[in-house]
């Protein structure tokens, strides 16, 4: 007898993204054009862009807490707040022991590392003047670790990396995990603190793959013929998942329903992306959801605005949406808030979640000249669309090492 | 170095530890972690910016000197003076 499996949904969003630190700020923006990059200074490097945050991290922390941690956990304690605020669970009599943390990122201890072997180059790295807070300000745990410490949750919080795909990782192991009835409520999705590291911009620089444009909102321009690499940029959006009983039970609101997922692994190179292991990815999805290419109404492409990547993603695509896919419509998030490492995949979905109630498709901007081999039937450019009905939503994230997932999301209906 | 201008420096130093503490009324005989949210990770960074801003050492053995600002205060005005401060 096949194993019934409890239906998972989505009831609080909590976000900071470079151009919007709540999702009805982060929509409208994505409905109006608005993108959030800037010039930085970069260690080491000098001038060059990035997407930032600007949320109050003392909304929900104290100095001490700031001082003490890191951005990463400053990121996903301010996302949690807010995701926890917004479901309306009642949170000081809910057991704490039964919430979970799942929070995906692509890397942890980066920030921390690099800063404090600046710190001792000034000491002549003479190593009693290293701090002794860099052991739990390092571990890949921190940033679920510091939520913890931060709402008093004492039930599973750990990260998961699985590099630009961690933010739907965070979701996906997030329903799995309740629906295995280990938690019953979960904090879930991505963080990224990544402009922090010189050594990530340097990293894509030398590998020929950092975005450079005179307009820095323009820098991040998927599918545009001009793209010359990808925006590094730091974001948060976790959520808050449960069981549909018990969200029924308590009467709360619900942004979606988890339909499908897949992940699945390239097995090919260390950077360059495999069309056929990301197509696969996603006929996976779709199947495990129950459903055929048709019933996608959008695509949330991955597409980070590199010359291959991005090209290979659309061959991806398009092998499996196909002219009889009269409703499926293809965005892209990254043109608006640069690439978000692990919240990436998180953000894009929750930019995209109000379309079930809205219908309308927001677009990829920066495309002053498509490239031709980055043509998709129902790619929206540059202005958004209203369209007839949005009943589900594929999200794409791909990330190094050949790390593939898709989640698929679908409008709730009792 | 007087035993007040000590007690300030060390005052100056948990200021930044413990940005969120009210120093206005810490009593120097009273043991700092009975008076302020002080815990052992912040003791050690006392010890450590006696070490970054002051050149002062402070040996494990020793920490408990730090409890209160007059203990501070008499255990280290004699390690300034040694340093010439």
């Amino acid at each position: 007898m096949p194993l019934t499996l409890p239906r998972i949904v989505i009831t609080g969003v909590g976000l900071t993204a470079p151009n919007g630190n709540n999702l009805t700020e982060f929509r409208n923006n994505l409905l109006t054009g608005v993108a959030g990059i800037e010039p930085v200074e970069v260690r080491y490097m000098g001038k060059l862009i990035a997407g930032l945050c600007h949320f109050d991290p003392l909304k929900y922390q104290k100095k001490k807490e700031l001082r003490v941690g890191t951005r990463a956990g400053s990121i996903s304690i301010y996302c949690a707040r807010e995701a926890v605020a917004d479901s309306g669970v009642a949170w000081d009599s809910f057991d704490k022991n039964r919430v979970g943390v799942y929070i995906g990122c692509t890397e942890h201890g980066n920030v921390e590392t690099e800063n404090e072997i600046y710190a001792l180059s000034q000491y002549n790295y003479d190593t009693k003047y290293w701090s002794h807070y860099h052991n739990p300000r390092s571990v890949a745990n921190n940033p679920a670790g510091e939520t913890t410490l931060n709402l008093g949750i004492t039930g599973p919080a750990y990260t998961l990396g699985a590099a630009c795909a961690a933010g739907n990782l965070g979701i996906i192991h997030a329903a799995q995990m309740l629906r295995l009835g280990e938690v019953d409520l979960a904090i879930c999705g991505g963080v990224s603190e990544s402009p922090g590291t010189f050594g990530i911009f340097a990293a894509f620089k030398s590998q020929g793959a950092l975005a450079s444009h005179e307009n820095p909102h323009k820098a991040s321009r998927p599918f545009d013929k001009a793209r010359n690499g990808i925006v590094i940029s730091e974001g948060g959006c976790l959520y808050t998942l449960e069981r549909l009983d018990d969200a029924l039970a308590r009467g709360a609101k619900i942004y979606g329903e988890i339909a499908g997922y897949h992940v699945n692994s390239d097995a090919t190179d260390y950077v360059l992306p495999y069309p056929p292991r990301q197509s696969e990815c996603i006929r996976k999805a779709i199947a495990h959801a129950g459903m055929t290419p048709r019933d996608i109404h959008i695509v949330n492409t991955h597409a980070t605005s590199t010359p291959m990547g991005d090209v290979q993603e659309c061959e991806a695509v398009r092998t499996i949406f196909g002219p009889d896919c009269t409703d499926t419509y293809v965005n892209n998030t990254k043109s608006f808030i640069g690439h978000c490492m692990g919240a990436a995949g998180a953000l894009e979905l929750a930019g995209n979640l109000p379309s079930f109630t809205d219908r309308i498709v927001h677009p990829t901007i920066n495309v002053d000249e498509l490239d031709p081999k980055c043509e998709l039937a129902g790619l929206v450019i540059n202005q958004p669309k209203a369209v007839a009905k949005v009943d589900t939503i594929l999200n794409n994230s791909f990330g190094m090492l050949g790390i593939n997932s898709t989640l698929i999301v679908k409008r709730f209906a009792a | 170095m007087t035993q007040d201008e000590c007690k300030k420096l060390v005052l100056d130093i948990i200021a930044d530890i413990a940005p969120d503490e009210d120093l206005s009324n810490v009593k120097p005989d009273v043991r700092l972690r009975d008076q302020l949210q002080l815990d052992s990770m912040d003791f050690l960074d006392i010890v450590m910016e006696l070490r970054k801003r002051h050149g002062i050492e402070v040996p494990e053995s020793e920490y408990m000197k730090l409890a209160s600002l007059d203990s501070s205060a008499e255990y280290l005005v004699p390690k300034f003076a040694a340093l010439g401060k």
